[in-house]
């Protein structure tokens, strides 16, 4: 009755059993750096999240130039906007974060503050020259974090047939605006469409009119902030603008004014290549109107900025720090404006950039005095964020007074 | 080794050859022991071995999430902690935290009212399918797997698909209503407060008919033939049969769709994302899309597991609630 290979089967077994979790923690293990060496760096992992085209494109052919100019091949990986954090934050418990990140402007506090990035001194970069705003978004507790070669903001589309049809002007000023989209809506066409989505989207397109009125985010509760919000409430009220702009995404607000369903949005450049198929469809973009006439419009600053990781290899975070420089170039900024419909952040380069790009003036005055979204509360933006889309639905789709509704949002 | 592979559920030959082998030793080698391994330690150590690819999968797959979930729910687990691993210790502060905030007990009436509403609103249609069908007619097969339908389709192209129909200016519904004259002005429903969760427990109740309607349907097939035929002879037909017959013989299985339907709807969660996110001024937030909220857009991982935990406890209650009054009913 002796079986003598009953052992090593047991032990075999058991081994077996032992390697299933040590396979499964392998695969997060990935290029973990070669501790602080002093190797040559061959190639640079690169995660974005320009996933669609033309944008795509667009950054693979500069990330390679760049690539090439410091003599390192770019290994680049884009993902779907909305899976980048979430991508961010498992790399950082695994230890497995790129060499270069690209974060969107307003993320990059709350990563900062992880400590998964490392400070651009280090590496002797600055943002000298650069706009106020965007210089806000990518610092952190007084230090730079981040450089972003080129911004957006939003600005309000007017569809040119429909103004000229009903000689409408483009309105400069809040009451201009009611009442020329009171005239232009007619039938099953709405005066204009803007988002007011339960999102950060929704907060991100009632800034201006906020922001503008001198409205802020450390308290929502203030008179100004309510009488931006009662503008919105009013141009649903009227009609002129459609009971859904609660359920729309930007996205949406696009389709409406695609469709030639309302004669004015608010909306952003990255809007221009959709926009420009539809054929016969002649429209232009105007800054977003003001409470009173003579005030700046102050605009939220969008974009995404470039940041160097703790990789935890010096000579990798070395060269990463060489493709953030690269990217922002002057030649680089102007290219990736021109390319993507986006201002330089350079406040030199603006001249040179509306000349070239007549388009873009009305974006490239917005982003003058544009204001980043965590310039003022940092870590805090997220929270003060959601206070302000439920206080314009609690106004817009419940029925609260704006006031009323500001204040309960307020007080969480 | 055919000894070791004998199913473990077929407990009275398991334990007999167990004791067999337990003899068998005793009786022949009493003295021996240190070096070798006994028969009966060997089984053992060879059952252990066949039970451990299912332990370890339990424990890996739902052990770890769960452990992880509720020990998440008393830390402050945020963004920080992926890259530091730092995650702060905090008793009971984040269930103080999601208790207290304002949209706490919107979200709890919400979570009940979506719950009551799409399981009534389901069951009572799936019953009702399911009696028609039970009555053989020339295509009924065919119609039956039709009805299968909404449940093929992935949930977010439903939302998609179902937040087209409904949108206020421009959706088949409002349209179709206004061509018939049923209204003057446009519902909005997914627009308003007040006609937002209608139409989000109306969208759940379509996607969960067709689950009432089979396991339903499998039940009414179970009950013989014959107790309708002797229940006709003694005048009992229609709703007497109904009442009488189909109703308690059906009871069983209207327990386990009544308790799944329960557990699945509590944790409806991409529907409500897909149809409304929520709004419009939480008018559809419910615990699940509460909980989505503060994980996945605030990041606030604490907080977020601390409300799934939640509803984690009030879906094991549903089911011991269940559990017992099955057994009492097996008792009587």
């Amino acid at each position: 009755m002796s079986r003598p290979g009953a052992r090593p089967r047991t032990l075999r077994i058991l081994a077996g059993a032992c390697a299933l979790p040590l396979a499964l923690a392998a695969c997060g293990g990935g290029s973990e750096g070669s501790g602080g060496g002093s190797s040559t760096v061959k190639s640079l992992r690169v995660l974005d999240y320009y996933s669609n085209e033309p944008d795509k494109a667009v950054y693979q052919k500069t990330l390679e130039a760049c690539g090439q100019e410091i003599g390192v091949t770019i290994d680049r990986e884009a993902v779907p906007g909305d899976t980048l954090i979430a991508k961010v934050l498992q790399q950082s418990s695994s230890k497995t974060l790129p060499d270069v990140l690209m974060l969107d402007n307003p993320d990059l506090q709350q990563i900062a503050a992880t400590g998964a990035l490392a400070p651009l001194s280090d590496f002797d970069l600055s943002a000298d020259g650069y706009a106020k705003g965007v210089v806000d978004a990518s610092t952190y507790q007084g230090k730079l974090y981040g450089l972003q070669p080129v911004t957006n903001t939003i600005g309000l589309f007017y569809n040119k047939k429909l103004l000229a049809a009903a000689g409408v002007k483009v309105p400069t000023t809040w009451d201009e605006l009611r009442s020329a989209a009171k005239t232009l809506t007619r039938g099953d066409q709405y005066g204009i469409a803007f988002s007011a989505i339960n999102t950060y989207e929704g907060t991100w397109q009632f800034l201006p009119f906020m922001w503008s009125n001198g409205g802020d985010e450390k308290d929502i509760a203030t008179q100004q902030t309510a009488d931006a919000l009662q503008l919105w409430v009013d141009l649903v009220k009227s009609g002129s603008a459609s009971k859904s702009v609660v359920t729309w995404s930007q996205a949406d607000v696009n389709d409406q004014f695609k469709a030639g369903k309302a004669a004015f949005m608010v909306n952003g450049p990255w809007q221009f290549p959709v926009l420009n198929e539809v054929s016969g469809l002649d429209y232009d973009v105007a800054v977003i109107p003001v409470p009173k006439a003579g005030m700046p419009s102050v605009a939220p600053l969008g974009g995404e900025t470039w940041t160097v990781p703790q990789t935890g290899d010096a000579s990798r975070q070395a060269a990463a720090a060489k493709v953030v420089a690269c990217l922002n170039s002057d030649a680089n900024q102007l290219a990736l404006g021109k390319a993507r419909q986006t201002v330089p952040t350079k406040t030199a380069l603006l001249k040179q950039f509306v000349q070239e790009n007549p388009s873009m003036a009305a974006f490239t005055d917005a982003v003058q005095t544009a204001r980043s979204r965590t310039g003022e509360l940092g870590e805090g933006w997220p929270k003060a964020a959601t206070k302000i889309y439920t206080a314009v639905q609690a106004a817009m789709a419940g029925g609260k007074a704006p006031m009323a509704a500001l204040q309960q949002a307020q007080a969480g | 080794m055919t000894d070791i592979q004998t199913p473990v559920g077929g407990g009275r030959t398991f334990a007999h050859r167990w004791q067999r082998g337990a003899a068998g030793k005793s009786s022949g080698r009493g003295a021996r022991r240190a070096p070798r391994w006994s028969g009966r330690r060997r089984e053992r150590v060879g059952q252990l071995l066949f039970l451990a690819p299912a332990v370890v999968y339990m424990l890996v797959f739902y052990g770890y999430p769960v452990v992880k979930n509720v020990v998440m729910g008393f830390q402050e687990y945020t963004t920080r902690t992926f890259f530091t691993g730092e995650a702060p210790w905090v008793g009971l502060a984040n269930y103080r935290e999601v208790m207290s905030s304002a949209i706490f007990g919107k979200a709890v009436a919400n979570t009940v009212l979506f719950t009551v509403g799409s399981i009534a609103g389901q069951f009572t249609v799936g019953l009702l399918i399911a009696l028609f069908f039970h009555r053989r007619f020339p295509w009924s097969g065919a119609l039956r797997s039709l009805l299968l339908l909404p449940w093929l389709i992935p949930l977010i192209v439903t939302g998609a698909v179902w937040k087209w129909i409904l949108d206020q200016d421009n959706g088949a519904l409002n349209r179709g209503l206004r061509a018939l004259h049923l209204v003057d002005t446009m519902p909005g429903w997914l627009t308003s407060t007040s006609l937002a969760l209608v139409a989000v427990v109306l969208v759940n109740i379509w996607i969960g008919i067709p689950f009432n309607v089979t396991i339903l349907y499998g039940g009414l097939q179970d009950i013989p033939e014959e107790l309708y035929e002797a229940a006709a002879l003694d005048g009992a037909t229609g709703w007497r049969a109904f009442r009488y017959i189909t109703w308690p013989l059906l009871r069983p299985v209207v327990g386990v769709v009544l308790v799944l339907g329960v557990v699945y709807t509590l944790r409806v969660l991409d529907i409500i994302l897909g149809l409304t996110g929520g709004g419009p001024a939480n008018a559809t937030q419910t615990l699940a899309t509460q909980s989505y909220q503060l994980s996945f857009v605030e990041f606030d991982f604490g907080q977020g597991a601390a409300l799934g935990n939640l509803l984690v406890l009030v879906s094991l209650l549903c089911a011991v609630i269940y559990l017992r009054a099955n057994r009492r009913l097996v008792d009587e």
